[in-house]
């Protein structure tokens, strides 16, 4: 039994080491991904493109100008001379949001609680300015809402006086509030079920497409044997990508890895051994390496976005929480981040690796059964 | 004690026995009621046109596809519930090359003597017979992938022989070899023969059908005729005529239509015809056709006996 298990690892191995382009991709997905997401998803967004209508001319409504632009938050790339103008730029798309600035802006400033201290807030405060969004995109629109209740006070060059807040907040684990170090370990799931899903899935596949599998089932190889065969290789595979990721993301992106290796170790193993199972079991449905592939996007798509990796999972509507509880994504996000990002160690996070193992050991004895050793 | 004996002699004579052997695609019936009794330690072949069902059936008789119907018998033992019993006993040469392109010659022939267990020691002295015997020796460090069609076949029959099986099916094992590696191919068919070994092979060339001990010719799935290829050739249910002369190409339009002709085929400078065996003196019966081109009556070979069975047109 050993021995046949053994001879498909190294056989499995020595073609995997042969597959360039496989073997490129294993490196090349999470580096790509890594990079995708780290640079490019932001979801404080800045530099936001807008345009000015300014109907007064004013000093203080160039004061306004330059307090806004010093935010970061926006850019002015235009400015129009009337409001129809400026809402056909947005209707184009050149520009994502208008300021307007009415004629009595001076007039309304003066009136302004935040600017002059003297006034009373009353319900009969009237706003400076308006905001025109496109609204389409949420965090556009949050991102400008934020300039909402921006302090007045910059534009006469008055120190800022900052109201007590209500509650103090203390950030844990991610004090900077970097989307990247919540994004990076998270980042470990997705490529994960990613690539072992489809690499597994498409390996036993490929045996059946090249016909290599009916001269297989006619030796006495049994179909667990097959199979821990050739999934063991990927083990490491998978191994070798948890390294990189958290390895590019501790050097490039700083996102720190405070959790110990040994749960770091069994946590990704746990769910290594989960996605491959998966992959198997794919692999006794589909018949071709196309329809593996599909089936494979078919689980990855609920797996990046329903599992706590795009939106956090508590958000979620029920049944959308039923769905992700079913998918070892969901579990492995939870293990992973704990892990890396607060120190937990594997055992106090027993309920999801204990779900892992339980999947494990189910999906194996399922791909098993459904692996029979005819060609039908 | 002694006719008990005999019994079970008697039983394992046949290495294959196969008893109204069915397979249904869908609606396409792939083998129809096919009755088999190949005797151990034979050459035994299946010939036929593409799509006649040899794959199919030989699928059925390794266990890789569950009959519709019948029963199949390997070497004294029903095949249905022994599958995983006789996996060590059968080797099985598919038509498709079924070896890994990405490994060399050596690594694919070292990795099925691992998968059918040998030893470290056992293994290389056999890989190294094997490379020998099939003239792989200068090949062994190449990925078989980049091998001719002959080379890989070559190949896949010496890891199908690697375990040394009582049984052994191949499936159209010379298609991509040329006829003088093919002679040398069936040496060792013979040679395998010798040592005891039931071969069964599917072809669809004659001169390799001609070398089998006993035939089975298939079409759409049926059984057409079976037997030794002389037994098949003297019971020919049709003359054999030889007509030479010119214009043979008219002359076989002519005789085409004819019901009691079952074929015609120009071969070289003569016309090969086939005429129905209720045609009492088939030479008078030319003659009315052939105007004075001379006619001869032939001794039948394999591809009329082929022709004769396959060729669309039931004889009698
Ligand atoms: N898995 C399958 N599903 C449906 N039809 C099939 C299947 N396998 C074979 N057939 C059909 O059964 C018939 C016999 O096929 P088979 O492969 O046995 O022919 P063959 O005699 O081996 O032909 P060739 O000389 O081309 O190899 C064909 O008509 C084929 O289309
Ligand atoms: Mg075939």
């Amino acid at each position: 039994m050993w021995t046949r298990i053994y001879a498909i690892f190294i056989k499995e191995l020595k073609q995997l080491s042969r597959d360039r382009m496989t073997f490129a991709m294993i490196l090349m997905i999470p580096l790509v991904q890594l990079m995708l997401f780290g640079y490019a998803i932001n979801t404080d967004a800045r530099h936001i493109p807008v345009a000015l209508v300014d109907f007064s001319q004013t000093s203080q409504s160039r004061a306004i100008e330059q307090a806004i632009t010093a935010t970061q938050s926006v850019n002015f790339v235009a400015r129009y001379n009337s409001i129809e103008e400026a809402e056909q730029a947005i209707i184009q798309g050149k520009i994502k949001a208008v300021l307007y600035l009415p004629s009595d802006l001076t007039r309304r400033l003066f009136d302004h609680s935040l600017y002059n201290h003297q006034q009373i807030n009353s319900s009969m405060t009237r706003p400076i300015g308006q905001w025109i969004v496109d609204g389409s995109d949420t965090v556009i629109s949050s991102a400008i809402r934020g300039l909402r209740n921006m302090p007045l006070d910059e534009i006469s060059n008055r120190p800022i006086i900052q109201k007590a807040p209500s509650f103090a907040v203390v950030q844990y684990f991610n004090p900077e509030q970097r989307t990247v170090v919540n994004i990076v370990p998270g980042l470990v799931a997705v490529i994960l079920t990613m690539t072992m899903i489809l690499f597994t899935s498409s390996a036993i596949v490929r045996e059946q497409e090249q016909g290599n599998m009916e001269f297989l089932i006619t030796t006495p190889v049994r179909p667990i044997e097959l199979m821990v065969g050739k999934i063991t290789p990927y083990v490491f595979v998978g191994l070798i990508q948890v390294v990189i990721i958290l390895s590019v993301g501790f050097w490039v992106f700083s996102v720190p890895i405070h959790g110990g290796i040994l749960s770091l170790l069994v946590g990704s193993i746990l769910f290594i051994a989960a996605s491959l199972t998966l992959g198997l079991m794919i692999s006794t449905i589909a018949k071709t390496q196309l329809q593996a592939m599909q089936m494979t996007i078919f689980i990855l798509l609920p797996s990046i976005l329903l599992s706590g990796f795009m939106f956090p999972y508590e958000a979620m509507p029920i049944v959308a929480q039923w769905i992700a509880e079913a998918l070892p994504a969901t579990h492995f996000m939870r293990i992973i981040r704990a892990i890396v990002l607060r120190d937990a160690s594997i055992l106090i996070l027993e309920y999801d690796a204990i779900w892992l193992g339980v999947f494990v050991f189910v999906g194996l004895i399922i791909a098993s059964l459904r692996f029979n050793k005819t060609l039908e | 004690m002694s006719n008990y004996g005999n019994i079970v002699s008697e039983t394992v004579e046949h290495a294959i026995q196969a008893k109204g052997l069915s397979k249904r695609f869908g609606d396409k019936l792939a083998v129809n009621k096919l009755d088999l009794n190949i005797p151990k330690g034979s050459i035994y072949g299946f010939l036929g046109p593409n799509g006649c069902g040899k794959s199919t059936s030989i699928r059925l008789l390794t266990g890789l596809l569950t009959p519709t119907e019948g029963d199949v018998t390997i070497l004294g033992k029903p095949l249905l519930g022994n599958e995983e019993l006789f996996k060590k006993r059968i080797g099985y040469m598919t038509q498709k090359f079924s070896l890994y392109d990405t490994l060399t010659v050596e690594e694919n022939l070292n990795f099925v003597g691992s998968i059918y267990s040998f030893s470290r020691q056992r293994k290389k002295v056999r890989v190294q017979e094997l490379l020998h015997l099939y003239g792989l020796e200068q090949q062994k460090n190449q990925f078989a992938g980049s091998m001719s069609g002959g080379q890989k076949q070559r190949l896949a029959l010496a890891c199908a022989t690697l375990h040394s099986p009582e049984l052994l099916f191949l499936d159209e094992p010379t298609s991509a070899v040329d006829p003088q590696n093919r002679r040398e191919f069936w040496e060792r068919l013979f040679d395998l023969c010798d040592v005891g070994t039931t071969i069964l092979v599917s072809t669809h060339y004659m001169d390799e059908a001609e070398r089998c001990h006993a035939l089975a010719i298939l079409e759409q799935g049926k059984k057409r005729a079976d037997g030794s290829p002389q037994t098949l050739m003297d019971a020919m249910p049709a003359h054999v005529v030889e007509v030479s002369g010119d214009k043979l190409r008219e002359l076989k339009h002519t005789l085409i239509i004819n019901s009691n002709v079952l074929s015609a085929a120009q071969i070289g400078a003569h016309l090969r015809v086939l005429v129905k065996h209720c045609v009492q003196d088939p030479l008078t019966f030319i003659a009315k056709f052939s105007n004075n081109r001379k006619a001869l009556i032939v001794r039948p070979s394999l591809e009329d006996v082929f022709v004769a069975c396959t060729g669309g047109r039931n004889v009698d």
